[in-house]
């Protein structure tokens, strides 16, 4: 299948268009040109491609959690996408596409993956290889203080902006279970691409309505009657 | 040309199609003001939060009340700003890519533009030039308008714009949010108990102040018994003073540029004590009067796929680039003709 992928929810800014499986990407780090960058991006991947917009079959999407700004950037587009070109839509975890990227470049088998979400606390998911060499949570993403995260007793790697700002925190709750820590790495569209695709083997594809922001972080205001 | 508007730069999320020859086709808005009215004023990330939620659906809405096959729409207009950033890119967004998929142009409207041209919508719309009062809950301008993006300056609010100082001064009596309607409603019951001062029409100039108005509101109540009635008093001398403060700039406004049409629009305009007044006043300045129906003054999708449409067809369209801008002086707009 004809697949287009963007991520858009961190300082990285990524498109992807998969092709029965083969991949390719745009990706540049961006911070606050994601608007001005992602569309050009999706355009030049079907053009080289000799596609037209048309022509896709499916979509996919970082859906946070990250900058809520960010993921949202994400979700109009291919909301508009699929609102366009009736297609149906495969919401990917942005920790989870850090983990997958990881595991596609690394014989690493487990990632404690940490996004800093700032006011002390990160977005956390804990993610293992499956058979088939796809990234699978184990037990839930949350946003929480570093020192209150939850994990399953494996060992692995951690990933993620969360390893910079909070390792003190992160290596006093996790111990030797970390084998080691890289911080630099961000959510990128190849990887979405392919969880993406997967979702579509899956049957885990939703209709646009459905295609939605997951923030994590859910009380964002106070009510007048709780202040 | 079949032109899809979309309006998202604050707490109303606005769709509806437009052509030039058939008129206003279809339109619907969600309005969010009960979810922000529990927190007495509009949170910026739930509103666009929800805005995500509803755009597509009311533009589905939008399609299928129109009658008109996707492939009929030739071009997509979406507020690019001024408004709140994170509101605007959920339209802007949405809006660019579906575009792109279809394979039409796309215009980022002003969103001070779509409300100046909203009475454009009406069966007796205004020709070119006349004088404008814009009048909505950030903005409060007086504008020389000699055709679409021919926009000159004649005044505006120095701080609190008409529709903020009406939410305030609605706050402060304890009315809730969004002010503005609640203390129209609250003043019908008041009597001319008080007399407020109409800032700045003494002097020549056809600028506008707020805040000074607002304190003397806010100094008057806690002098009063805070009373129901004595509420209701508040209003209304409230009420009169911006609407004899806005007759008096616009009658200026009318004589300097020697133009005899006044527009008005924006949400305050919805104001039938100001709409009344300031159709009192021109009567007697021999020039007609303009306004949107009551339901676009406030954002709606109508007058961002109007405005959009005129641009359009004058050929102008944005690249691929999601264009947002949350402060966006009018001033900057391309003519179009
Ligand atoms: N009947 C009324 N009397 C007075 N004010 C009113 C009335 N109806 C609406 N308003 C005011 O109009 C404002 C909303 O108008 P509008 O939606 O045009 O403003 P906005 O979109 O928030 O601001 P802007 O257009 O400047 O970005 C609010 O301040 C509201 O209180
Ligand atoms: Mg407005």
């Amino acid at each position: 299948m004809k697949l287009l992928a963007v991520e858009t929810a961190t300082d990285a800014c990524s498109a992807a268009l998969s092709i029965e499986g083969a991949i390719s990407e745009r990706y540049e780090l961006a911070s606050k040109d994601h608007t001005q960058l992602i569309l050009p991006m999706l355009d030049g991947l079907v053009n080289e491609a000799g596609l037209q917009p048309a022509d896709l079959e499916g979509l996919a999407f970082g859906r946070g959690p990250g900058s809520f700004t960010g993921v949202r950037i994400a979700t109009g587009i291919i909301q508009g996408l699929a609102l366009g070109l009736d297609l149906l839509v495969v919401p990917v975890s942005t920790l989870a596409a850090i983990a997958q990227d990881y595991f596609d470049h690394h014989d690493e088998n487990v990632a404690f993956v940490a996004m800093d979400a700032r006011m002390g606390e990160i977005f956390w998911g804990v993610y293992q290889r499956d058979a088939k060499g796809f990234a699978q949570l184990m037990g839930e993403e949350a946003v929480t203080p570093p020192g209150l995260v939850e994990f399953p007793e494996l060992s692995g790697v951690g990933l993620g902006t969360g390893w910079g700002v909070y390792q003190a925190a992160l290596l006093e709750r996790l111990g030797d279970q970390i084998t080691h820590f890289e911080s630099d790495h961000l959510p990128r569209a190849r990887a979405i691409a392919a969880l993406g695709q997967r979702g579509f083997d899956l049957g885990q594809a939703v209709p646009v309505e459905q295609a939605m922001p997951v923030y994590l972080r859910d009380k964002v205001a106070k009510k007048e009657s709780e202040r | 040309m079949y032109v899809l508007g979309i309006e998202t730069s604050c707490d109303e999320t606005g769709v509806a199609i437009y052509h030039p020859k058939q008129g206003l086709i279809s339109h619907f808005l969600y309005s969010q003001i009960d979810m922000h009215s529990e927190y007495g004023g509009v949170v910026p990330e739930l509103a666009s939060r929800d805005h995500i939620r509803k755009l597509v659906p009311l533009i589905k809405q939008t399609l299928l009340d129109s009658h008109l096959s996707s492939r009929m729409i030739g071009g997509i207009a979406y507020t690019a700003g001024p408004g709140l950033m994170g509101a605007l890119l959920v339209g802007a967004a949405t809006a660019r890519s579906l575009a792109w998929a279809w394979r039409v142009p796309a215009i980022a409207v002003h969103h001070m533009e779509g409300h100046l041209l909203a009475p454009m919508l009406e069966e007796n719309a205004p020709q070119f030039p006349f004088v404008a009062l814009l009048i909505s809950g950030g903005h409060t301008l007086l504008v020389r308008v000699a055709g679409i993006g021919d926009y000159q300056l004649l005044g505006e609010s120095l701080d609190d714009a008409a529709g903020e100082a009406f939410d305030k001064t609605a706050k402060l009596l304890g009315l809730g949010y969004p002010g503005g309607p609640k203390l129209s409603e609250l003043a019908r019951h008041g009597k001319p108990a008080f007399t407020f001062p109409r800032p700045m029409t003494d002097r020549p100039g056809l600028d506008f102040s707020f805040s000074g108005l607002k304190t003397f509101t806010l100094n008057t109540f806690n002098a009063s018994e805070k009373s129901a009635q004595d509420k209701a008093d508040i209003a209304e001398a409230f009420q009169t003073a911006v609407s004899e403060t806005l007759v008096i700039k616009c009658r200026r406004a009318l004589q300097q540029t020697g133009l005899a049409r006044l527009v008005v629009a924006g949400g305050v305009s919805a104001n039938k004590q100001i709409r009344a007044a300031l159709t009192e006043m021109v009567l007697k300045e021999k020039a007609d009067i303009y306004f949107p129906r009551p339901q676009f003054c406030t954002d709606n999708g109508a007058m961002i796929a109007y405005a959009g449409c005129q641009r359009l067809l004058a050929g102008q369209q944005q690249d691929l680039r999601i264009f947002a801008r949350p402060r966006w002086p009018m001033g900057e707009l391309s003519n179009c003709q």
